[in-house]
């Protein structure tokens, strides 16, 4: 008898696995919704449900953000043509927001290469690039996660080689609701829209 | 008595674990893995494939129906605008409802990837990549890999130019050698890593291989440049969002063979 139980169990999980998983999903979205004040607009990342970890191995939710400018882009640690420059553009906008309004703006790196880019990878990174400041915020999270991030941004990427990806170069600009404000595609290339776009949106 | 009782009911319950499993394999064929070349690899080199489950046919108007009655979210007044664009499900009838202009055994169109990966994941499945897509697509009705057939590529294009194949239903074109239908012939794919496609630096752009725009552009250069039909994949793949909702873009799931240690 006792094993008909557990075979019976055992057919209750295969059945309602999927739907238990929603339920919780629904019982702990409406426990972080009632923690919000505001609720989510339609076309904003905080309705993205991923988890991340930041260089300093902290885990968070990206709506843990809200309320802040975002200034956004992917990049991969270990790379050696773009993502300098890249970086360099994130540095060149980050120096030009007024000093009052720093508090309001996030400067956010999320990495295309979660396998390689531990947490500890990302601090020694945000300290050899003199990202310091409570300011920067490095982000991993799973390969399906970090896709579908992509997806939203309108990032491509692919692994081209064990050490190497390919990937577009866009730092976006998302307004304190989370919705994308602006996007400034290529490197090198001439941030004062990018700029003057978040001092608009930063109060 | 008691213990044939007994018996009957674990025979039963046994039958019913069994059934349950299948369930979530059925209609889903094995693709054998293997080395191959795709257009865009990694330089240009051969990407090896695991064996996986892919379905045999797209998914269906019907089966697209009964998941948004069991996740009312991905209904079309209820879906999130950064998950799916206006066009989604743009001409079921009702929000409920495919009405008479949509066939029940059409494949689903109209859906964002959000939705299409959403679908997939809550039946324990996933997106295939673009590699393991185009990898059971290159099969034609008797071989593995039919691109240097000119009749294959052939057909293939035609259909690229007839109009309105979404109305067709499923299992509708030939089935091919892994026992898998309507990868051609019917509607285009979603694919989990449609935004791997780098032929511009941002996806609705299509600026070739610009060393500003990325990192690392020399090396996707193509590998074949006869097969015309995989250019205009990947270009496609290149040109959408995760959001779009297009008329002739459907999916269907694969799923990763357990390896029994």
């Amino acid at each position: 008898m006792k094993s008909t139980i557990i075979l019976l169990f055992g057919v209750c999980i295969l059945f309602c696995s999927c739907h238990e998983e929603k339920k919780q999903e629904e019982q702990s979205h409406t426990i972080k919704m009632e923690k919000e004040n505001q609720p989510i607009s339609e076309l904003s990342i905080y309705n993205l449900p991923s988890v991340w970890t930041t260089q300093n191995n902290k885990e968070i939710e990206l709506k843990e953000l809200k309320g802040n400018v975002l200034v956004m882009v992917m990049i991969y640690t270990s790379c050696k043509a773009a993502c300098p420059r890249l970086v360099a553009d994130m540095r060149s906008i980050a120096s030009q927001i007024p000093e009052a309004k720093k508090n309001n703006v996030k400067l956010i790196l999320v990495s295309i290469d979660p396998e390689t880019d531990t947490p500890q990878r990302l601090k020694k990174f945000s300290i050899e690039n003199d990202m310091k400041s409570d300011q920067w915020v490095f982000l991993r999270g799973s390969k399906e996660d970090t896709r579908e991030f992509a997806a939203v941004l309108a990032v491509n990427y692919k692994k081209i080689s064990p050490m190497d990806f390919s990937h577009s170069n866009i730092i976006s600009v998302f307004d304190q609701k989370g919705e994308l404000a602006h996007q400034q595609e290529g490197l090198g290339v001439n941030n004062k829209e990018t700029v003057s776009k978040i001092i608009e949106l930063a109060h | 008595m008691n213990s044939l009782l007994k018996t009957v009911t674990i025979s039963i319950i046994f039958s019913i674990l069994i059934t349950s499993v299948l369930a979530q394999t059925q209609g889903m064929v094995t693709v054998k893995g293997g080395v191959y070349i795709p257009l865009y690899g990694v330089d240009s080199t051969a990407v090896k494939i695991n064996s996986f489950l892919m379905d045999v046919h797209p998914v269906s108007n019907t089966d697209f129906s009964i998941f948004i009655q069991k996740y009312p979210e991905w209904k079309r007044n209820t879906v999130k605008r950064l998950f799916a664009d206006k066009n989604y499900l743009m001409l079921w009838e009702t929000d409920n409802t495919l009405g008479d202009q949509l066939h029940p055994n059409a494949p689903i169109t109209n859906v964002s990837w959000f939705a299409a990966k959403k679908y997939c994941e809550c039946l324990g499945k996933r997106l295939p990549t673009v590699d393991e897509w185009e990898y059971a697509a290159m099969a034609d009705e008797h071989i593995t890999d039919a691109r240097k057939k000119e009749t294959y590529n052939q057909y293939i294009l035609e259909w690229y130019e007839a109009p309105k194949s979404f109305n067709n239903t499923i299992g509708s074109t030939f089935k091919n050698y892994w026992g898998i239908y309507d990868l051609h012939g019917l509607v285009w794919e979603w694919t989990m890593d449609f935004n791997s496609v780098l032929i511009s630096g941002e996806s609705r752009k299509d600026v070739d291989k610009d060393s500003n725009l990325f990192c690392g552009s020399a090396a996707v250069g193509a590998s074949d440049l006869m097969n015309y039909a995989a250019f205009m994949r990947y270009a496609f793949r290149g040109s959408v969002k995760a959001n779009y909702a297009i008329r002739n873009l459907g999916f269907r799931c694969v799923k990763d063979i357990d390896i029994v240690p």
